[in-house]
């Protein structure tokens, strides 16, 4: 048995475990859940739209796994997403022949520099400034809805340039091309923070601060940098949010996104006090909360509704990682250990 | 020495919100025509009544040192309740109004209570609540339910004279929530340890004030408080609709802060408060009168407000610790070697 | 003094927590009409027998009486009931509210629903003027000084039930003027009858106030005495754990013993030629450390030899760029320099092992290795990351090196014992390659043998050209290791043995004499 003792101290197989039970759920419950069909030399099935529909909320778990480790948070992501998702229409504009206001290149580009200005922003008024991070955040997730209004004029911008919808709606190689945005992201991020010291100075400012800063490390700048790549990955977000509707609505895109990026990057066993990060984790997190949607979608229950299943979900995940809980549940079933 | 000049930078925002009040709606009716009226100004607890409501109840829970994210859904799922009450169910108005307010004040009690008996960050768990509550409101309907009743008619349309001007009954209501706010805030001893759990929780235990009880039922006022504003929103509408209140939770968060209420606990009042939804109002209402401005840039200048009110709270802070510096760091290193 | 029936009366206390033996058979008595004070080292149980006392840790043996009747408080709220009070070091009230709302918040005095306000005001100056303290009752808290903080949390404690006051270190933060005024406090309550238990690491205060001193020495009771009974230098000896005549033996047994290290002492101190690695001239902050002047050379173990809360570590937070100094000039390897944090200090060769090894040393949740590079890695920066390879071979090295006991450098940190963690603290500056080494009680809460074992490293590294300044509560390591000595009493630094002057004997005398 101690291969299998092994394998359930892996952080990792509890939440591929989660998955497996909500896909084998699937299996039963849902028809055709598991079909899937060549049209035009691509994938489709319900597991692809997974994938698929998955990609804004995976992009903004990178940098939120990263937000979480240092014992931070970022609520302003959905907001930077709208941003990101306006300045791009904006600048492409909707010339109904599809020809580009500004090259499109220029136009992804203006909107990433966008974002991490955003991402600056919140890391300027945690490390900096010293406010508690969900209230320097929330600032941003208000003002930048409004400020992503203002972009797009409060109007829905509809895009028509073609080769802008390859990163929502493109595929490559058979499979939807907004997967391998995030396969890139994460690798890139993967390589940022583990071949370099980065990750492992996140992980010690989010489990010791004092002890961090005692050891020499630049906690203040560390942070920063952390909330400005956590801007980024928003930024990526909204330009394949918008690719994949070929559309900007200021007032919608990427509403309630926080919540379930901040669900991901917990259910993938990155704990909300800090400390080790798990980024592949937080993208079957991501993942988990995606087939949720998609479950209680192929019942038939309208998309507004199936928030409530997510807040129960937060709430039964925050009770799981508390301390005061977990004793008194050890207390009624005796000496039996509990691993989440 | 330091006595002075912390005791009055402890109400300093709240005397600069005053003056910032004045000063705009001195701007406005110097740009603007029509501006400067009784009327208007009164228009802005006509407008503004739920924010009061909400913002007594959001005041109390920042003063706690603590935030509530749900405020702005669980006054929407309060008019999707009330209107489907009335409507669907033709149910009385006077089983309605405590059945909405009972609704409201569970869901804050329940969330009260993940927070202080597991020891669960607030924002957390507000942040799931108001998902929870918008997600309600479309349990209950996906459309806009209107209410036809007679007594809502009757409180949308009802007029209270003052000269030639007039407030609604939505207004007297705020009026007593506010006044109730502050009864409570000052006299009771539920306000006091609220202000003393906002100071120092580990000293407010300490002295045996009931702080678990204090803090559970914090945020069921809250929550009365939000399905309160909800009943009076929908004076207003004359319908529940699950969108109401997007973004509402940052208003009152919004008019509190600018409010002079301190975001890390123990200081606040509701006075502060009440000129912080004015601020609020009158942003809206000098760019309703510019005419040109987008709508939206509302958002932008209370974000941006927030900003600077957060960042004097932390000057001031800051400064405060400077002062003080010598003390917490030897008695921290005190505290580590009997450790 | 009155020799009748204790008020409190503690017997065979015991106490064990998990790995430690906090107390074991203490007695302790408290009269009314006294102020006792309660005197040890680090780890001799001092507050574990207080946290027993007002209920926040229930001991496992022993019985505890009050006014003759056994009690068994389970909460300091409980132990509030029965007339036990407690005023603790950091004032627990709240800042925020007005002086009078901290007196009476819990039991306001209420009029139709609603708080008195008026009669709680003068109550609240009723109840300071009893102290003799004058103050505006209706300002906040935050508005008066850390002395006036006090009087306050002792004015709420003091209604009529109030039997048992215990003030734990209320003057760590207090200037001379303040201690006092909350002297003069003191001794009116005391002569009111009040029962005073009076917890401080300030020696001289302790003869200042008190009538009666219980020693405790590593969770054992060591005696009860009367103040003017016990002379300084013995309580200081029985706070050790010895009697003072065996201090003759020993102080020139010990020499003898270690005639080798004496060689090198005083090589070390003839070679006062010697490269000066660090040199501190002035250097202070107020509040914290009155300025001092220190020199520590190539090759030298400067020990840092005081009581409790004598500013030895405020005097290494101070060196390492912790806290930075408001007065004062600090010259690494000759060179004027300012240390603005523990980075820049660390990257002039500075390496610091904090004694709050949880809080402020190790990081639980990393491996053994990672803990081990982790201040290698920040002198690096966090671009030129150390190959997984090249981490083993360091923490393996090191491992190998202090005899850290654990089969696998991947490890959690926190699997190991006290000691191994302390260790894995050294080798982690180790690994940095310091010229510089500041160790705030290296030896504490670990076994003898590990105990040892960091020492003997301590002399190797200063064979190898380190320069080492060694904090210990004892003084015998201290002198063991240590070319020179400074001693530090009540936040400042009094005087620098060496040679034959410095014995344990010649360390206590010093703080004994005081100034």
């Amino acid at each position: 048995m101690a291969w299998w003792k092994s394998l359930t101290r892996k952080k990792i197989f509890w939440p591929l475990i989660a998955l497996g039970v909500l896909m084998l759920f699937n299996l039963f419950f849902t028809p055709n859940f598991f079909r899937f069909e060549i049209k035009e030399g691509h994938l489709y099935g319900n597991v692809i739209d997974i994938l698929k529909n998955g990609a804004p909320i995976m992009l903004l778990a990178v940098g939120l796994t990263l937000v979480i480790a240092t014992k931070g948070i970022d609520i302003s992501v959905g907001s930077i997403v709208a941003i990101s998702a306006g300045v791009v229409a904006m600048l492409i504009g909707g010339d109904l022949h599809g020809v580009p206001k500004y090259p499109i290149p220029y136009a992804m580009a203006a909107a990433l520099v966008v974002s991490v200005m955003c991402g600056m922003w919140n890391g300027m008024l945690v490390a900096r400034i010293g406010m508690q991070p969900v209230i320097a955040t929330l600032i941003l997730l208000v003002a930048g809805r409004g400020i992503a209004m203002v972009t797009t004029n409060a109007m829905i911008v509809w895009l028509y340039a073609k080769p802008f919808a390859l990163l929502g709606q493109g595929y490559l190689l058979g499979l939807p091309f907004s997967i391998f945005i995030v396969a890139g992201l994460v690798l890139m991020t993967v390589i940022i923070t583990r071949r370099t010291a980065l990750g492992l100075f996140i992980e010690s400012v989010g489990i010791n601060p004092t002890a961090a800063r005692f050891t020499g490390i630049n906690a203040k700048n560390l942070i920063f940098w952390v909330y400005t790549f956590c801007g980024f990955c928003a930024g990526v977000s909204g330009l394949v949010v918008c690719s994949t509707v070929m559309s900007a609505d200021g007032n919608n895109a990427g509403v309630g996104y926080e919540m379930d990026a901040i669900l991901a990057v917990v259910l993938g066993g990155t704990s909300m006090n800090g400390g080790k990060f798990y980024l592949v984790g937080s993208m079957v997190g991501a993942l988990i909360v995606q087939t949720l949607t998609t479950t209680i979608y192929a019942f038939g229950v309208p998309p507004e509704i199936a928030q409530v299943v997510k807040a129960l979900v937060v709430w039964i995940v925050s009770l799981l990682q508390s301390k005061t809980f977990r004793s008194m549940f050890l207390g009624m079933f005796g000496k039996k250990e509990l691993s989440v | 020495m330091k006595t002075k000049s912390i005791f009055s930078s402890r109400n300093l925002p709240m005397y600069v919100t005053i003056c910032l009040f004045f000063l705009m709606f001195g701007l406005g009716a110097v740009s603007f025509k029509g501006f400067f009226s009784l009327q208007n100004f009164l228009n802005l607890f006509i407008d503004n009544a739920y924010l009061i409501i909400i913002g007594v109840g959001m005041t109390f829970v920042i003063i706690s040192g603590g935030i509530d994210l749900s405020v702005g859904s669980v006054l929407a799922l309060s008019t999707m309740l009330a209107s489907s009450l009335l409507e669907k169910s033709h149910m009385d108005p006077i089983l309605v109004i405590p059945i909405v307010l009972l609704v409201g004040i569970s869901l804050g009690l329940f969330m009260g209570f993940l927070i202080q008996k597991f020891d669960l960050p607030p924002f957390i768990i507000t942040l799931a609540g108001l998902y929870l509550a918008r997600g309600l409101c479309y349990v209950i309907s996906l459309d806009t339910i209107g209410i036809t009743n007679a007594f809502w008619q009757k409180a949308a349309q009802s007029q209270i004279n003052i000269g030639d001007s007039f407030i609604s009954p939505s207004v007297v209501i705020a009026l007593v929530v506010f006044f109730g706010g502050i009864f409570i805030s000052r006299n009771t001893k539920f306000g006091r340890t609220v202000f003393a759990i906002g100071g120092n929780e580990q000293s407010a235990l300490l002295m045996g004030l009931p702080v678990a009880r204090t803090k559970i039922w914090l945020y069921g006022f809250s929550g009365f408080c939000s399905s309160l504003a909800g009943i009076v929103f929908t004076f207003y509408t004359q319908s529940g609709y699950a969108l109401n209140g997007k973004g509402m939770e940052m208003d009152a968060i919004a008019a509190v802060v600018i409010g002079g209420t301190l975001l890390t606990g123990g200081v606040g009042s509701m006075v502060g408060t009440l000129f912080g939804v004015f601020i609020f109002g009158t942003i809206q209402l000098l760019i309703a009168f510019q005419g040109t401005l987008n709508s939206w840039w509302t958002r932008i200048a209370i974000g941006f407000l927030v900003f600077v009110f957060c960042f004097l709270q932390r000057v001031f802070e800051t400064r405060k610790v400077a002062k003080e510096a010598p003390e917490p760091s030897a008695k921290a290193g005190a505290k580590a070697a009997e450790a | 003094m009155p020799d009748i029936a204790p008020i409190v009366e503690m017997k065979r206390i015991n106490k064990v927590f998990p790995g430690v033996r906090a107390l074991s058979d203490v007695n302790f008595r408290l009269f009314k009409g006294e102020v006792h004070a309660i005197m040890g080292q680090n780890g001799a149980g001092k507050s574990t027998l207080v946290k027993v006392l007002t209920g926040v840790y229930k001991q496992d043996s022993g019985e505890m009486l009050l006014e003759g009747r056994p009690i068994r408080p389970d909460s300091p709220l409980a132990a509030q009931k029965l007339g036990i009070n407690t005023v603790y070091q950091e004032v627990n009230l709240c800042l925020n509210l007005s002086v009078a709302e901290n007196i009476f918040i819990g039991r306001e005095p209420m009029k139709l629903g609603s708080i008195d306000w008026k009669t709680m005001n003068r109550k609240a100056a009723e109840v300071l003027l009893r102290l003799n303290i004058k103050i505006d009752v209706t300002r906040t808290l935050s508005s008066y000084s850390i002395a006036i903080q006090q009087m306050v949390a002792i004015a709420r404690v003091l209604d009529s039930s109030a039997k048992v006051l215990i003030l734990d270190e209320p003057t760590s933060s207090l200037d001379e003027g303040e201690v006092e005024q909350l002297f003069k406090v003191i001794r009116k309550l005391r002569d009111e009858g009040l029962a005073i238990l009076f917890i401080t690491h300030f020696l001289d205060q302790t003869y200042q106030i008190s009538d009666r001193i219980t020693v405790l020495k590593n969770g054992t009771f060591v005696g009860e005495y009367m103040t003017e009974k016990l002379p300084k230098l013995e309580l200081i000896a029985k706070m050790l754990g010895k009697e003072l005549s065996e201090f003759n033996y020993s102080a020139t047994g010990e020499a003898k013993r270690d005639a080798k290290r004496d060689a090198e002492r005083a090589a070390a101190a003839h070679g006062s030629s010697a490269e000066t690695m660090l040199r501190a001239e002035g250097l202070g902050r107020h509040g914290s450390i009155a300025p001092f002047d220190l020199d520590l050379h190539k090759g030298d173990v400067l020990g840092l030899a005081g009581l409790l809360g004598s500013g030895r570590t405020e005097m290494a937070r101070l060196l390492f760029g912790i806290d930075s100094a408001d007065r004062g000039d600090i010259l690494v390897k000759g060179k004027k320099t300012t240390l603005g944090s523990p980075h820049s200090a660390m990257m002039k060769g500075l390496g610091f092992c904090s004694e709050d090894r949880k809080n402020e040393g190790i990081f639980a949740e990393l491996s053994i290795r990672e803990n081990i590079i982790l201040a290698l890695q920040a002198k690096r920066g966090a671009f030129r990351y150390l190959t997984k390879g090249k981490q083993l071979e360091i923490a393996d090295k090191l491992i190998k090196d202090l005899a850290i006991k654990t089969p696998n450098s991947d490890n959690e940190i926190r699997q190991l014992s006290g000691g191994n963690q302390q260790k894995v603290m050294l080798a982690r500056w180790l690994a940095t390659d310091p010229s510089i080494l500041i160790l705030d009680e290296p030896t504490r809460g670990i076994d003898v043998g590990a105990k040892l074992e960091i020492m003997e490293q301590i002399l190797n590294l200063s064979r190898e050209g380190l320069g080492v300044i060694f904090i210990s509560s004892e003084f015998e390591e201290v002198i063991r290791c240590s070319t020179r000595v400074a001693v530090l009493k009540d936040k400042a630094k009094v005087a620098e043995l060496q040679g034959e002057d410095m014995t344990e004997r010649g360390i206590m005398q010093t703080i004994a004499g005081g100034k």
